[in-house]
């Protein structure tokens, strides 16, 4: 099957390449372009654990063509630490709270919970379950992924009200 | 999955031509149709991608009160437009307790629509099932047949329709605009459905070529804003399909109904509008006895298809409790969270 050419914004990196028609997006971020860190958990959008940021929204990467990605901007989790290693505060939060034990679905609840606290900065626990619906953890029982969530929106007002008083 | 040929259609002329030929599928979130072709279910040749059609991602707002949604509106934005939520509570209610923030924010008004039953036997390629394979028989009948239909089904299927947002959207007379080969032409969303019958593999009216442009909510339906939900009874609190569901919409002068509307989810292979409920409330009184009448007539021609009895007696408490929400004014209601979820939990254990 011919190939056909495909051009996106991944992390803030342009990208060009040729895929398949049939190319799911997360195969495209894992073995074309290398980056590993969206998970495939079920392949069947159920668990989230392959969830993205694309064009302003959570998407799940493994029931979206990557041809369906034209000109999008894209997300992931090797996009949320600083250049120089700084952890993102969720990244921290997650870290502090036992918001993960074995991992596996962590970098699309991470990306998840980024959205959500874009969409809205102060949630309330059912607001957080309610937005992470779609990213099962078969590990923490979500207690601790809750706790997380709700402390990096705490780090994340307390980072703007320094940037604005900066 | 299959190889196939991939179309950016650039526009809805181009998009009906291609969608003409055999084996094109049109592609637009994508959420139901691209799980079906990983399971080889669905094997189209040719996939003709809708999103970029322009002027399909809008939400007008109609002089006279009515709503069009363009067919590639995204469920979450739809949801989440404050305006709609207002004018038409009980489809942003539905909206948001149907799946997961992803699915919604992938998946477009007229897919949601499109979307094809989760009978698990229609999802076994092991299975036979006549709504794949005309003729092969179908394996629900004796088989899982808990959450199947019990209204509409035939000896040939038991299957159920998945969507939530169609059931308030045939409640309040919903139109779905639809372009093809023949030009336009405009179907209620009641009569797009086609019941099993002889013939489970035809699911819509739609014949090949034709493309949902556009789903309008006429002005009336706007005047059940004070007095209208979407519940949803399912085996767990989120992101599972309805076991039972129930739209519904009073309009309430004085003490005394003078307009009503009911219809039901998870109970056929479309979303069932129970008019001979809504007629005996009318000029009646929002109380519980008036209800319970009115459930007992919305299910009067239920029969169980399998180990399924228990959906008629659940459906009945179903339409009694969201009638009785549904009388309390909830113009001020205006949570982001739907009633099946959070708020009916904490009615619960109150």
């Amino acid at each position: 099957m011919k190939k056909s050419p495909v051009s996106m914004t991944i992390n803030g990196q342009p990208v060009e390449e040729l895929v398949e028609p049939r190319t799911l997006l997360i195969h495209f971020l894992r073995e074309q372009l290398n980056l590993t860190g969206a998970h495939i958990g079920c392949e069947t959008s159920h668990c989230g654990a392959c969830t993205i940021d694309l064009d302003g929204k959570s998407v799940k990467s493994c029931t979206i063509f990557t041809l369906q990605a034209e000109g999008a901007h894209i997300r992931t989790i090797e996009g949320m630490a600083a250049a120089d290693g700084t952890l993102h505060a969720l990244q921290e939060a997650f870290r502090e709270k036992h918001g993960l034990q074995c991992g596996y679905c962590t970098p699309g609840m991470i990306l998840r919970a980024w959205r959500l606290l874009q969409e809205n900065p102060d949630p309330t626990d059912a607001e957080i379950r309610f937005g992470i619906a779609g990213n099962l953890c078969r590990c923490t029982g979500y207690q601790n992924i809750v706790a997380a969530i709700k402390h990096a929106a705490i780090l994340m007002a307390g980072a703007q009200q320094k940037e604005a008083a900066e | 999955m299959n190889q196939f040929e991939y179309e950016l259609a650039p526009n809805v002329e181009n998009a009906v031509a291609s969608g003409r030929s055999n084996g094109a599928v049109f592609l637009a979130g994508g959420t139901n149709l691209i799980d079906l072709m990983k399971g080889n279910l669905v094997r189209p040749t040719r996939l003709v991608d809708i999103n970029r059609l322009p002027g399909l991602d809008r939400i007008e707002f109609l002089p006279d009160g009515g709503v069009r949604i363009g067919a590639l509106v995204r469920n979450s934005d739809l949801a989440h437009d404050p305006k709609f939520a207002r004018d038409f509570p009980a489809v942003a209610e539905a909206l948001l307790s149907g799946a997961s923030p992803q699915l919604r924010n992938a998946a477009t008004v007229a897919g949601n629509v499109m979307q094809r039953t989760r009978c698990p036997y229609f999802y076994d390629a092991a299975s036979a099932c006549n709504k794949r394979e005309p003729g092969a028989g179908c394996e629900a009948r004796g088989g899982h047949s808990r959450l199947q239909a019990i209204l509409g089904w035939s000896a040939h299927c038991i299957a159920t329709h998945p969507s939530d947002f169609s059931v308030p959207l045939v409640a309040f007379d919903a139109v779905v605009e639809i372009d093809g080969p023949q030009g336009r032409r405009d179907v209620a969303l009641e009569d797009f459905y086609l019941l099993p019958g002889n013939t489970p593999e035809r699911e819509t009216i739609l014949a090949p070529g034709e493309l949902i442009v556009a789903i309008r909510l006429p002005a009336q339906a706007a005047l059940f804003a004070g007095h209208a939900r979407y519940l949803k009874i399912r085996d767990r609190t989120s992101y599972a399909f309805a076991v039972v569901s129930a739209a519904a919409g009073l309009r309430i002068e004085g003490d005394r109904i003078v307009e009503a509307r009911l219809a039901l989810g998870g109970v056929a292979l479309k979303p069932w509008r129970a008019r001979a409920a809504e007629a005996c409330l009318m000029g009646r009184r929002a109380g519980r006895e008036e209800f319970a009448e009115a459930s007992m007539l919305a299910l009067q021609e239920a029969r169980p298809s399998g180990e399924n009895e228990f959906k008629i007696e659940l459906a009945r408490r179903l339409v009694v409790r969201a009638f009785e929400r549904t009388a309390i004014d909830n113009t001020a209601r205006l949570s982001p969270l739907p009633a099946s979820i959070v708020n009916l939990t904490e009615e619960i254990q109150r």
